[in-house]
């Protein structure tokens, strides 16, 4: 099938008119036709008719153009309804577009679709969602992770070429680690966040999420940059990530913190990652155990600033200006607003928001020292194999802690890039996770596509696609 | 009954004119604008927007701080500030807590006194300047017969400036001598109209009692909201000193609380107590960056807020020469300032001939240019110079009317300036009756 190519293949292929967008398009719609109503990725489909039309009338500007992409629902689509995955936004149809979405739009990207997620990125199972959860195209009786589920399930079932996820706790590495799909958690500031429903300011990142490595790099190159609308984006200048994707890694170094790998670890991704660990080693990197002894306070850290940013940034739907009520947020939500009010509260703000402020330097200051040693490190992206429905649900803690390895990125805002690894022994997909310094995205790119050039846990498909 | 020292500061409001909002595109000039058409995602909380601030904004506010003696933060940022209420749609207004951008300064002004026959000088000190996001504006109205209340976003997010003083004012006198000069120095500065009809400057004072000779602060503040002219702060707060005293005459501490004017009673009624006070749970506005003001740029404003009036009277007594009360009348403003030394400067007619002009014929400075008022002075003092030989060959030709007024009939005096007029009908009546008088000794 068509999106079972890379994008570069798919460019290569509609210049060449060898196939036509149209084709694609009508690929995505009837593969969502056959397997969402069990997945359920899509909380938002765009009419098909119209899409077609404007597949008809593109033109060839950019590797991405005509390619049928989707995304989270947590990005304004002008137009096309939008909604957190909240009942509060049920009927709410922007009048204005992401820039994400509008540089994409102007690539020639064509959007199938806005898709499922925890309601406002509040969680790692996208069961916290107003529009069902989304199953595992590897395993329907579990989680396609959280909060971006939607987007992630959505590529594995080749619904579509690519994905636009948000990355603030691990948001779109862990739906990648659980569907055997690649993404890329941007440096803090390298996309813009204009237009994207915000979960918690200071943390939130915008990137792309794809079945190779190769086709990150293709969109990224296109999403990434200054945005005049958000004073939180970086002007550093926006690498050529396409063309560093190639370059050779020998000699590269990569970190392997042994904190990563304690007893919190599901013993199937350890050993995964393990054999990750030797591939890299005989594709020329040097990899090397070292300590990163904060790791284990990323989500205490992390769990004060999130639901701290998230109460005042929810204040918004006070149920006056969209039509619904503050009854209609999830329990989980409630959560998070509840214990961000607590700790922004007076009398309580310095022992909680400050010193989680502080602990936030500490991190920075330890990764800071060991990535100038190091180009990369190692890590596994979730502690656990994808739950069965209902095990993170029950257990707020266990929910917490399903964010442990993800979340230290998101407090200093390195880049992460998430990528298939192996499986483990019912078949379910195992990711890991390569974290690089401020802005080395390319460099990331060329280690993950490496790996995927000499492996090929990245091609193997949901037995429900062979059916 | 004891004698008591009102203490006073102030908390004052100014929207900035600068052409946009404070953190988006709109216009912010909002004033008589069909509502919400000076909106967007940004100015609307829609979801996803972000604020991007405004350069000049800050850049303004550094120059009010550096007018005020103020020291410029090297490293200021914002805050969000919390509370739900339908004219603020993000629930949160960005503005600034504990990194303003100026702090420190203080104001001095003259106080006009019964006790003092020359008035006092007076020095307020400056607590803090911080710049903020102004809310929408609520309308309360029936519409189809029903009571409604509707948001007009126009006003949402125009770049608003709070200047914060310490509690240095012991009376209403001086509290509106306060407001008087600094609204003087915001309009010098051009940086907003301040005209507080139109809200674009509003006022809150904080007033509490304490003992004659007693130090320190009072344990209990009365902040006094929607006060929209000078007169009303006056008379806040002077009701407000008389309710208080009388209040702590029976023995008992007023409570901390928030109150605001009723222009219809003349009387502060109870807004909101100390109980009800919010928790605005403030945090560092994470969409927007520190902001960091390097010594170059903090030089290069100080050099763009020219001269300030203090510095224009001294100038303009040493360099016109003119009258104490002429100077502070045409200091009031600096567009007249301008004009005057634009008049003067055409160098035809001495400064204080030109001043006693200006003031006194309350000349229209928008209306009459400085070379068209000097021309007309000018052709005015001509028309003195003419009547002399008029004057004389009317006088020569009515002995009549000449010796009925050497006999006390004032009658006489307009029949002469009539036969004046007559010869000269664009003649200025007052300058004829005095050269008449002249003539007639």
């Amino acid at each position: 099938m068509l999106l079972d190519l890379s994008i570069q293949t798919l460019a290569q292929k509609l210049r060449g008119k060898e196939i036509s967008s149209a084709d694609l398009i009508r690929e995505s719609y009837a593969q969502i036709d056959r397997f969402d109503k069990k997945v359920n990725s899509v909380i938002t489909l765009v009419d098909q008719e119209e899409v077609i039309e404007k597949a008809k009338n593109v033109r060839f500007t950019s590797p991405l153009s005509g390619i049928p992409f989707v995304m989270k629902d947590a990005y304004l689509t002008k137009g096309v309804r939008t909604t957190a995955a909240s009942k509060i936004l049920d009927d709410f149809i922007p009048p204005y577009s992401a820039t994400v979405y509008r540089r994409l739009e102007e690539a020639g990207a064509i959007l199938i679709g806005k898709l499922n997620m925890d309601a406002w990125g509040h969680g790692a199972s996208t069961e916290n969602t107003d529009y069902d959860p989304t199953k595992n195209p590897w395993d329907m009786t579990r989680s396609a992770g959280g909060s971006g589920g939607g987007p992630a399930a959505a590529i594995a079932s080749r619904f579509c070429s690519f994905g636009i996820g948000e990355d603030t706790g691990g948001s779109i590495r862990n739906p990648a680690a659980w569907n055997n799909i690649s993404a890329m958690k941007v440096t803090y500031g390298r996309v813009s966040r204009y237009g994207a429903i915000a979960y918690a300011s200071s943390l939130d990142t915008m990137g792309p999420t794809a079945k190779l490595v190769e086709d990150c790099a293709y969109v990224l190159e296109v999403i990434a940059g200054h945005d005049p609308y958000d004073a939180t984006s970086s002007s550093h200048p926006v690498s050529s990530y396409v063309k560093e994707l190639r370059q050779s890694i020998r000699g590269k170094r990569l970190a392997f913190p042994t904190e990563f790998y304690g007893d919190a670890l599901d013993g199937e991704i350890k050993e995964a990652i393990a054999k990750a660990r030797e591939e890299f080693v005989s594709l020329g990197a040097i990899v090397e155990e070292v300590s990163l002894p904060l790791l284990e306070h990323g989500v205490s850290v992390y769990y004060i600033l999130a639901p701290s940013e998230t109460s005042s940034n929810l204040s918004r739907y006070d149920g006056i200006r969209y039509g619904n009520g503050r009854d209609l947020f999830t329990r989980e939500t409630k959560r998070r607003i509840m214990t961000g009010t607590y700790a922004l509260s007076s009398g309580y703000y310095d022992a909680y928001y400050k010193k989680a402020q502080k602990a936030r330097s500490l991190f920075i200051d330890q990764y800071a020292k060991l990535l100038s040693r190091y180009d990369a490190l190692l890590a596994p992206v979730t502690p656990i194999m994808p739950p069965k429905f209902g095990q993170l649900l029950d257990d707020p803690v266990k929910n917490m802690m399903a964010d442990l390895y993800t979340v230290p990125v998101n407090i200093i805002g390195l880049p992460s890039l998430a990528l298939p690894c192996g499986f483990g022994k019912d078949g379910l997909p195992i990711g890991m996770q390569l974290v690089g310094r401020m802005f080395s995205e390319g460099e990331l790119f060329a280690l993950g596509h490496a790996y995927q050039e000499s492996t090929d846990w990245h091609r193997k498909q949901p037995v429900m696609l062979e059916r | 009954m004891h004698t008591y020292e009102p203490v006073i500061g102030l908390e004052i409001h100014v929207e900035l004119k600068t052409a946009s909002k404070m953190f988006c595109g709109c216009p912010a000039d909002h004033f008589g604008k069909k509502p919400n058409t000076q909106t967007c995602p940004v100015c609307l909380g829609l979801p996803g927007a972000l604020p991007v601030p405004n350069k000049k904004a800050a850049e303004w506010t550094i120059m009010l701080g550096l007018a005020l003696g103020g020291d410029i933060a090297d490293v200021s940022k914002f805050d969000r500030k919390h509370y739900f209420y339908p004219d603020l749609p993000k629930g949160y207004q960005i503005s600034q807590y504990d990194q303003p951008i100026a702090r420190g300064g203080a104001l001095k002004f003259k106080v006009q006194s019964s006790k003092f026959k020359s008035g006092y000088e007076k020095t307020v000190r400056i607590d803090r300047i911080h710049l903020e996001e102004d809310t929408g504006k609520l309308q309360h109205a029936t519409v189809d017969g029903k009571k409604v209340t509707l948001v007009d976003f126009n006003r949402s997010g125009v770049p608003l400036v709070e200047i914060v003083t310490e509690p240095d004012l012991h009376n209403a006198e001086e509290a509106r001598e306060f407001l008087k000069k600094l609204h003087q120095i915001v309009r010098y500065l051009v940086i907003s109209d301040a005209d507080m009809e139109k809200g674009s400057m509003r006022l809150e004072p904080n007033i509490s009692l304490r003992k004659a000779g007693a130090k320190g602060l009072p344990p209990y503040k009365v902040e006094v909201k929607n006060i929209n002219s000078f007169r009303f702060a006056t008379l806040a707060i002077n009701y407000e000193i008389a309710r208080q005293r009388s209040i702590l005459d029976d023995g008992k501490v007023p409570i901390q609380e928030t109150r605001g004017w009723d222009e219809g009673k003349a009387a502060t009624v109870t807004q909101r107590s100390k109980e009800e006070a919010s928790d605005y749970r403030y945090f560092p506005e994470p969409d927007i960056p520190p902001m960091s003001f390097a010594k170059e740029q903090i030089r290069q404003l100080a050099d763009q807020i020219g001269e300030l009036p203090d510095e224009k009277v001294k100038r303009f007594e040493k360099e016109y020469g003119l009258e104490q009360r002429d100077i502070a009348i045409l200091t009031e403003t600096r567009e007249l300032a301008d004009y005057f030394e634009e008049c003067v400067n055409i160098g035809k007619i001495p400064a204080q001939k030109l001043a006693n002009w200006i003031i006194n014929r309350k000349v229209d400075i928008n209306a009459v240019l400085p070379a068209r008022l000097v021309a007309s002075i000018l052709k005015a003092g001509e028309v003195i110079k003419v009547p002399t030989d008029l004057i004389a060959t009317v006088l020569s030709e009515n002995p009549k009317a000449v010796s009925d007024y050497k006999a006390g009939k004032e009658q006489a005096l307009m029949f002469l300036m009539g036969q004046v007029k007559r010869q000269l009908p664009q003649g200025d009546s007052q300058q004829i009756l005095e050269a008449l008088k002249i003539a007639l000794g």
